[in-house]
């Protein structure tokens, strides 16, 4: 279990984090959603003591993480997976790590097996390993020492779409056995496939956090007519509700096929059809638009979500 | 705190001992092993010390086929062939430390051993393993040297090497690598750190000469604080009991300084 209290990190004038709350409990994954430059990775790096706070506190298993005693056993971390020594061979850079923690040699061989790394891609330099290469590398670190606290910063990045789903069962199954998982992502999209829980941040503060379930309960559906005035007073005359969104369209509890007749039955040419992930997708798409810190991840989430 | 930042999370099934660290901590041998392993693990740093290897070689080589045969003798090549160790030995120990920045290895490291202080303290140590081992090593191939070509060449070999002098010489490469370990803890990247200890041992020593030569009050202070001068006695037969106060206050200028610096600041940073 990792519990975040009133974390906040100011840089000058700055602040990267500001008084973020939330606890991400033993078997379930929790999802830490926001657009890059957010605060997320700030806050990662804090709950593993690579960072100091300026105020507030992370303890992970009940203790702040500088002082486990071999925190590798307790706690898998993965940051960034692109900072590692390239001149070193995949192989080597487990078994440093395994030196560190003080595990037999077989636990390397016994990683290299559960992220899929084959044992002549574990000789090579981690320099010639493509991205999702090193994700997976990265990934090998953290379970090393067989922990149960996985703090995972983007985990998915560079992964192809079977290696998205071979990263999800692998945290599904390590949450099930009772694991705590906290994964950062900037894609809504990932983080709805992987996460149980959802904690959403946007310029450094908590917007939104629940379960998923929670959080995509107000699941809409998007219509557009020529006329969105009448098919708004049509959609409240069938007992449903109706919002005009910005640009025209109007978003109702409707479902899709009673949203598509109530149209039609009013004589109102449908030109979208569509559903909406209500609040949560809105809410995620107006803080990537707000702050647009970096643009084709904005456009990537955006495409995505 | 309000509603927005409590995460609902709903009560779950956790194994027993989800509280509580359940391990020891790390003994400093391990991270020593580490720190050891990692001067040889990559291409750069096995290059590196095949590289002063080779030069030790050499310098012994060249000193033992060439050398005048009035000066040939085990001092004459222990005092050569620590001059160029002097420069790259310490260099093995200073990208110990930037490595870790430099190659972003410490996003890592750091997250295994959180108490930095330890994993710099064993960085000392191995840099110190390093340096004795290297000293100990080019007194050996100097003796090989000696013992060889002497009677290759027809002249008696001349073993004028008290163990005092080569303590000394041990010392010296000791030292020297202590100042290129306290650049790089202050400095922390790798470029930057082996230019400013170059320059340290090979050009502030004529810089220190002409100040003191311009300025009578830095003539008098010059040999309190002119480490990179003051390291040559060792190299002498002999040293009073003033040289090794003069050393001792220019190591803790040179070394104690950057050191205490850098740590400060190093056991903050923020690990990126």
């Amino acid at each position: 279990m990792i519990t975040i209290a009133a974390l906040t990190k100011r840089y000058g004038d700055f602040t990267a984090v500001d008084d973020v709350s939330f606890v991400a409990a033993a078997g379930r994954v929790t999802g830490f959603l926001g657009p890059n430059g957010a605060g997320k990775s700030t806050t990662l790096r804090i709950a593993v003591g690579l960072a100091e706070p300026t105020a507030g506190t992370v303890t992970v298993l009940g203790r702040r993480y500088a002082d486990l005693p071999n925190p590798g056993l307790d706690v898998g971390v993965l940051l960034d997976a692109s900072a590692q020594h390239g001149g070193r061979t995949g192989r080597e850079t487990l078994d440093l790590a395994r030196r560190t923690l003080g595990l037999p040699r077989q636990r390397v061989d016994a990683v290299l097996d559960q992220v899929g790394l084959t044992r002549p891609e574990s000789r090579r330099r981690v320099r010639d390993y493509s991205l999702g290469m090193r994700q997976r590398l990265g990934i090998a670190t953290a379970l090393l020492g067989d922990p149960r606290v996985l703090v995972l910063d983007e985990p998915a990045n560079g992964l192809d779409p079977a290696g998205i789903r071979w990263m999800r069962d692998l945290l599904r199954s390590f949450a099930d056995d009772g694991g705590t998982v906290l994964l950062s992502s900037h894609l809504l999209a990932e983080i709805e496939m992987i996460a149980d829980d959802i904690v959403m941040i946007g310029q450094g503060r908590v917007v939104a956090s629940g379960t998923k379930a929670e959080l995509l309960s107000g699941a809409t559906t998007l219509v557009r007519a020529t006329d969105a005035h009448a098919l708004g007073d049509a959609l409240r005359a069938a007992g449903h509700s109706a919002t005009a969104t910005t640009d025209g369209a109007v978003a109702t509890d409707a479902g899709l096929a009673d949203a598509g007749r109530i149209a039609f039955d009013a004589g109102l040419p449908v030109t979208e059809l569509r559903a909406a992930h209500g609040g949560l997708e809105e809410m995620f798409l107006s803080l990537t638009a707000g702050t647009q810190r970096d643009e084709t991840a904005t456009t990537t989430s955006g495409a995505a979500a | 705190m309000t509603a927005t930042h409590e995460a609902a999370v709903p009560p779950t099934t956790s194994r027993p001992s989800t509280n509580g660290a359940r391990s020891a901590r790390i003994p400093f041998h391990r991270l020593l092993d580490v720190e050891l392993r990692k001067t040889v693990d990559t291409r750069a740093s096995a290059a590196l010390l095949v590289g002063v290897a080779g030069l030790a070689v050499l310098v012994v080589g060249a000193l033992a086929v060439w050398g005048r045969e009035d000066e040939l003798g085990l001092a004459y090549l222990a005092r050569s062939v620590v001059y160029p160790l002097q420069l790259v030995v310490p260099m093995v120990a200073a990208l110990a430390v930037t490595g870790e920045w430099t190659q972003r290895g410490a996003l890592t490291t750091f997250a295994l051993v959180p108490r930095r202080g330890r994993v710099v303290g064993a960085k000392a140590t191995a840099g110190l393993i390093v340096a004795v081992s290297a000293s100990l090593l080019a007194l050996a191939l100097c003796a090989l040297g000696t013992a060889t070509s002497s009677p290759a060449r027809g002249i008696e070999p001349v073993w004028d090497l008290a163990i005092a002098e080569a303590a000394r010489l041990t010392l010296l490469l000791v030292v020297a690598t202590a100042v290129g370990f306290a650049f790089a803890v202050a400095i922390r990247t790798s470029a930057p750190t082996l230019v400013v200890f170059l320059v340290f041992m090979l050009i502030l020593p004529s810089l220190s000469a002409m100040f003191a030569g311009l300025f009578e009050w830095y003539a008098a202070v010059a040999p309190w604080v002119d480490l990179s001068t003051t390291m040559g006695v060792l190299t002498g037969p002999s040293v009073t009991g003033e040289q090794w106060a003069q050393l001792g206050v220019s190591t803790l200028v040179w070394v104690g300084l950057p050191l205490a610096l850098g740590m400060r600041r190093l056991l903050r940073v923020e690990i990126r």
